[in-house]
């Protein structure tokens, strides 16, 4: 089980790192967000579209967004983790007991 | 799948909040009972919650030459059905609207029918039918994942083609270019998640067969003696 989920993350990390040297013939390579190719597809098709209502609040700066993205992926992986630990250890303590009782 | 903030018009922002907010409401009281019923499985359902965060925050470089992340809502619908990831879906939605200027308010609706309805209930039909027609749980499990994932690109697709038909070709014109720009840049996000989704219920099943035993994932008659 331990070699499959290995080779799961490999198969993870591959999906992330090939499409940086491999990509499709005929598109962009800027790697922008999706979702603001999306904006830019409807003001091609509305020209002169004007989005009638703006976020209330913007991270000041690229760095200060990707500080809130790391933190929100921190606070996750945090927390499955912490899951994932904590019934590990309750496995183990289980085993423990069971091995003093026999 | 955000749709950015101010990008629907009015009419269509109201129509999918009313969309999505019976699914939203269900997916509270479901989780009011669930959780009466099967206290011993809060954490669990936090941690598929978790799981959803994450993912959701990880904007992946893709085929297409841009980026796109995954959404992490298969996990939880296969293990406590789709209603409660209407719930958890929208906490992260809201979390990105406010603190990342990510999707949106007015386009909360129509970004919490894709991610929160649309994806999950997919991956949730895929794993019911893939286990009812002899799958085995990886497969079905990825399957369900990856599918749910791209499902709700497509939905997103179709969203902004309703609102925005090409002056040209129409809406199926129009459904092809956001098509374009989401799914085929989603597929090898999709595939990741589905891997991903595979780990973490390989590891569940390592340690947590007490929980998936409540929530009737894995039947009770699977031993305890490796749990």
């Amino acid at each position: 089980m331990q070699r499959r989920n290995l080779w799961l993350m490999v198969g993870v990390v591959a999906l992330a790192v090939l499409p940086l040297a491999i990509h499709l013939p005929g598109t962009r390579t800027d790697f922008g967000g999706s979702d603001d190719q999306a904006g830019e597809m409807v003001e091609k098709l509305r020209p002169g579209y004007q989005p009638w209502f703006h976020a209330l609040w913007k991270p000041p700066s690229d760095e200060v967004e990707s500080l809130l993205f790391a933190v929100q992926a921190a606070i996750g992986a945090g927390f499955v983790c912490y899951w994932l630990g904590w019934s590990r250890g309750r496995t183990d303590g289980r085993k423990g007991r069971e091995d003093a009782g026999a | 799948m955000h749709i950015m903030e101010g990008y629907l018009p009015v009419g269509h922002c109201v129509a999918w909040a009313a969309v999505a907010t019976p699914p939203f409401a269900a997916g509270v009281r479901r989780i009011k009972r669930h959780l009466e019923e099967h206290p011993e499985t809060k954490l669990l359902l936090g941690a598929a919650g978790a799981f959803a965060f994450v993912l959701s925050a990880l904007k992946m470089p893709s085929v297409t030459g841009s980026c796109s992340h995954p959404t992490g809502m298969a996990l939880g619908a296969i293990l406590f059905g789709p209603a409660p990831m209407t719930v958890l879906g929208g906490i992260v939605l809201l979390f990105q609207a406010l603190l990342l200027a990510h999707g949106g308010l007015t386009t909360l609706g129509a970004n919490l029918v894709s991610m929160g309805v649309v994806g999950p209930w997919v991956s949730w039909w895929l794993y019911r039918g893939g286990r009812k027609l002899g799958t085995s749980m990886g497969i079905a499990v990825f399957v369900a994942a990856m599918l749910g994932d791209l499902a709700t690109y497509v939905t997103t697709s179709f969203q902004l083609a309703f609102a925005y038909p090409d002056p040209v070709s129409g809406m199926g014109g129009s459904v092809l270019k956001f098509l374009g720009v989401f799914a085929v840049t989603q597929v090898p996000l999709a595939i990741s998640e589905g891997l991903l989704t595979v780990l973490v219920i390989n590891l569940l099943l390592e340690n947590s067969k007490p929980e998936l035993r409540a929530l009737n994932f894995i039947s009770e008659e699977v031993s305890d003696a490796t749990a």
